[in-house]
């Protein structure tokens, strides 16, 4: 195997052993990168010489016995909404373009500590605003498995960058789904933690009450590794309960006899493509031969999550971009006094997309409309809780299509944004919710990879990742790699 | 006063006052900014960096609760932070994180004295929120330009809001002359205008007597003193009256009072609606507060102005003049109740205090809290006066070199050779010489002039160098005379 296709935790095994180096690693990737970046175009922007260094002294603290653990020395790439000091952090917008933080981001800092390399800043929709990747204000990035389709979005350029082995490791968020389709549309695995598992400090603010980080990787074992990592309560993150972080690597039992797996009927309804449903029953029924109980549950206001989430999103959305004003930081497009640029720096530096959410958010919490859309997308995202507190009664974990298509094609959705948002039916309830779950390959159509997404309780990322290591490993999908 | 007498004025008052905490009210940056460089006491949270979060305060919660309790007002168990959304460059998120439906403390009220008359105020409520950054105004060389000082961002603000139940400019200033005098008794806020830490803005209109609906309000900002309150309010009010008395109608408006000028004007600038969108802060979790820890801080309530000024008049007998001096200020009332606890003669300690110590005090531009006489040391001194030990004129001069050089009392009654002479054996001698050496006197003295005793103890002073203990002196000579 070359060492660009190793799964992050052989990786790590191996490092350990001394049987390849940090430099070795990292110089492989950073030559896969070279090979097919140029086609793939996951990257906004390459640190290749930060890499190799960091890579060295990796190499060095080992040499002296002094090696950080099992992400010490393991190459990962992180989607640009992150802050990371000194590096570049556009979050895929013009008016970012030229941002240079001053901080790093919690995440970046716990790796950082856990001694990763930095291979780069990797390609996002505008402000985590998208599904495809093709708001990025600079340039698509391209499905690995079909260049003439999207990744998925908004965490585009982790799925892809993984999809074609120029990272290891990778960092996305979501906030409706935006690791969890491009994990499905690429045939890599991406974690949604629960809200609050891990801080949100330094990733930059789409919705605030549905962001999470969210770690991303080839293989189950290699986000439980990063989640080891990333998760527990922060101080800075005051939306981060005091939650104990299990040990997840060690829950990768194999075992799922007795688990009790939910079916949720609403996930299955018309609009789903027929070969993505049958490649996820197909899954659900392998749960079952392994010696999971299956339970039919329903979930009943299902469908009212996307219109609930257009609404909250936004709304939270038109606050936290209200400080990109183009007086303190990033572009700045003069106008004849300071409102005027205001105005221009806005006008310029925001794609359409984002404009589209900032004017939805922005009516939505006005005076007079405040109650009747804020609030009641609110009262409806209780009820979808709810529905979900119903259904963990009766079983452990739920598990349904992470996405109703495979891959569409660059260009398809890019005119008829509703279209394109409903791509996040079977995701966004998830966020609306705050429980974890995950995507993971559950085999093809059409030659495009499809995503079983399973579902768990608040917390409870440890039997999520059980059940999904457990299918992974009893299927060959994880094997597969992209022809570039 | 055109028809003035006609109307009721009906004023309710806005106060903003900065809380005395360590850090600011959502970071630790240092909320004590007065001496400090510009742009020195900030952070991503302050600066409202992509990605920051914001974590509360808890000195500063606390701090507000106590204000509310020390209004009489009733404290909600639940309370929550909001966004408050506008565009301002000195608003670095482009939104306030403040409070909206469910402030801290609501339905107080507060005692003041108008013209001998007790009058209520009502309090609305009170609330936390964060002060924004300072905004310098600069025009030079034909350009005209604003720099932003962001140490002020984030520095924890208590707004006070009153019923509309003050009815004259001299009500409004002794209501902001109570509150201040509250908030600086709990150390919660140093109070000061000129300073920028407590701020008024008012809302006034005027109604025909005996009607109880509101007339059009006009809200009145930019008064920087307690004057300045009481001046626009008097202007004001009679502005409005002449409006309605030439058949005019008051605009509801904000108008700024000119000092220099004694006006207000309209402020009837091209700003944007203030439609603030407010929504529950997502980054904060909201604030249970329990009965018992409200109850707690209940406990620790300092005793407060209003019922200070009582006490001392109830229980020591004070003139309300003096007792009105002794708790303008929490310096002299504390002052005070250290030195009645060692030294009980409420009246003399008083005298000293507003009398000598006062003029020491102001001569060299101290605070009491910096008097280099403490309680304990006057009231060495004045116990020494009691004990006649040195006379109270002699005293007067021991206290300034005991302010001067940190002496105790008895130090300096010695340094100074103050000390009274009221041994009678050590005096006898000198009183006969002053009888022997005045013949006259002596037999004007027994022939009935009582007034020639007067002359003979000046003789024993003068020859005591003014140290011998007059009442003593007095006895000694009648006696003396007497016997012949």
């Amino acid at each position: 195997m070359n060492l660009h296709e190793l799964p992050l935790h052989e990786a790590s095994r191996l490092l350990g052993e001394g049987a390849v180096s940090s430099v070795e690693l990292t110089r492989a990737l950073l030559e896969r990168i070279q090979a097919v970046e140029p086609r793939v175009r996951a990257f906004i922007t390459p640190t290749p010489d930060l890499a190799l260094s960091q890579a060295r002294q990796s190499d060095e603290r080992r040499a002296r016995g002094q090696g950080r653990g099992p992400l010490d020395g393991l190459p990962l790439a992180l989607k640009d909404i992150y802050s990371t000091r000194g590096v570049l952090t556009t979050c895929g917008s013009r008016i970012l373009a030229n941002y240079l933080p001053p901080y790093n981001a919690t995440a970046v800092l716990r790796l950082a500590e856990a001694g990763f390399v930095l291979l780069g800043k990797l390609n996002m929709d505008e402000f985590a605003m998208g599904s495809s990747c093709e708001n990025s204000a600079f340039f698509p990035t391209h499905n690995p498995w079909d260049l003439t389709r999207v990744p998925g979005g908004s965490s585009g350029g982790s799925a892809a960058a993984l999809a074609a082995g120029m990272a290891l490791g990778a960092l996305g968020s979501d906030t409706g789904g935006s690791v969890r389709l491009p994990a499905a549309y690429c045939g890599v695995v991406g974690l949604k933690p629960t809200y609050g598992r891990i801080s949100r400090y330094g990733l930059v603010a789409f919705a605030s009450s549905l962001d999470v980080v969210g770690p991303m990787g080839k293989e189950v074992a290699d986000v439980a590794l990063l989640l080891q990592t990333l998760a527990g309560a922060d101080p800075r993150d005051s939306t981060t309960p005091d939650v104990p972080v299990p040990d997840y690597r060690a829950a990768l039992s194999g075992e799922i006899r007795g688990l009790r797996v939910g079916v949720p009927q609403e996930y299955f309804a018309a609009g789903i493509q027929p070969d993505v449903e049958a490649a996820v029953r197909a899954a659900i029924l392998q749960l079952h031969e392994m010696g999971a109980t299956l339970v039919d549950v329903s979930l009943p206001h299902t469908r009212y999550g996307v219109a609930a989430y257009y609404i909250i999103a936004p709304s939270e959305a038109s606050a936290n971009l209200a400080r990109y004003d183009g007086v303190k930081y990033g572009l700045v497009a003069p106008g004849e006094d300071m409102w005027s640029t205001m105005e221009r720096t806005r006008e310029q530096g925001f794609g359409p997309e984002v404009k589209r959410r900032i004017m939805l958010g922005t009516y939505a919490l006005s005076a007079g409309y405040y109650e009747a859309y804020y609030v009641k997308a609110q009262k409806v995202r209780t009820l979808i809780r709810r529905d979900f507190e119903s259904a963990f009664a009766r079983c452990d974990v739920l598990a349904a299509p992470t996405a109703p298509t495979t891959a569409f094609k660059l260009g398809e959705k890019v005119d008829d944004p509703v279209a394109m948002y409903l791509s996040d039916v079977f995701t966004i309830t998830a966020n609306a919710a705050g429980i974890p779950a995950v995507s993971l390959p559950c085999g093809f159509a059409g030659g495009l990879p499809v995503g079983l997404q399973l579902l768990g309780r608040p917390f409870d990322e440890a039997t999520l990742l059980r059940a999904a290591h457990a299918y992974e490993q009893a299927t060959p999908w994880h094997t597969y790699r992209p022809e570039l | 006063m055109a028809g003035l007498d006609q109307y009721e004025v009906v004023i309710g008052l806005e106060v903003h006052a900065q809380l005395l905490t360590d850090s600011k009210m959502y970071c630790p940056c240092s909320a004590q900014y007065a001496a400090a460089a510009p742009n020195t006491h900030v952070c991503p949270i302050c600066l409202g960096l992509p990605g920051a979060l914001p974590v509360i305060n808890r000195k500063a919660v606390e701090n507000t609760v106590l204000t509310g309790l020390a209004l009489n007002c009733e404290i909600p168990p639940f309370a929550k932070f909001d966004r408050k959304n506008y565009p301002y460059p000195d608003l670095m998120k482009g939104y306030q994180i403040s409070q909206y439906d469910a402030p801290l403390c609501v339905r107080g009220w507060l005692d003041c004295e108008v013209a001998g008359e007790r009058r209520r105020v009502g309090i609305t409520r009170v609330h936390l929120e964060e002060d924004v950054a300072k905004l310098l105004h600069v025009s030079e060389r034909g350009e005209s330009y604003s720099l932003i000082d962001v140490n002020r961002s984030g520095v924890p603000l208590m707004e006070i809001v009153s019923e509309p139940d003050i009815r004259s400019a001299e009500e409004a200033r002794q209501y902001l002359v109570q509150l201040r005098a509250i908030l600086r008794f709990l150390g919660v806020s140093s109070g000061n205008m000129e300073e920028g830490s407590f701020r008024c803005d008012a809302n006034i209109s005027l109604r025909p007597l005996g009607s109880d609906t509101l007339g059009a309000k006009v809200e009145v900002k930019n008064m920087n003193s307690f004057r300045a309150v009481f001046r626009a309010m008097e202007y004001e009010a009679v502005r409005q009256a002449e409006v309605l008395a030439s058949g005019g109608r008051i605009e509801q408006e904000t108008r700024g009072w000119l000092e220099a000028k004694g006006i207000t004007v309209s402020q009837r600038s091209k700003e944007y609606a203030h439609d603030y969108r407010y929504f529950p802060e997502p980054d904060l979790p909201p604030l249970e507060l329990a009965p018992s820890w409200v109850d707690d801080l209940r406990r620790r309530l300092p005793e407060l102005p209003a019922a200070k000024l009582a006490r001392l008049q109830e229980q020591y007998g004070l003139p309300a003049y003096d007792a009105r001096l002794l708790t303008a200020e929490p310096g002299p009332a504390q002052y005070f109740d250290r030195l009645v606890a060692t030294y009980p003669n409420a009246k003399v300690a008083s005298n000293w205090i507003t009398g000598e110590l006062f003029r020491l005090l102001n001569a060299s531009g101290k605070q009491i809290e910096e008097s280099p006489i403490g309680p304990e040391s006057l009231a060495e001194l004045l116990t020494m006066v009691d004990r006649g030990e040195v006379s109270n004129s002699a005293a007067k001069v021991a206290l300034e070199e005991m302010f001067a050089s940190g002496q105790s009392a008895a130090a300096a009654v010695t340094a100074k050779g103050l000390a009274q002479i009221s041994d009678e054996s050590g005096l006898a001698a000198v009183v006969r010489q002053a009888i022997a050496a005045n013949p006259q006197s002596a037999a004007d003295y027994r022939a009935g002039k009582k007034q020639a005793l007067g002359f003979l103890v000046g003789q024993v002073m003068r020859a005591s160098q003014g140290k011998a203990n007059p009442a003593v002196v007095n006895r000694l000579l009648a006696a003396e005379l007497e016997k012949r």
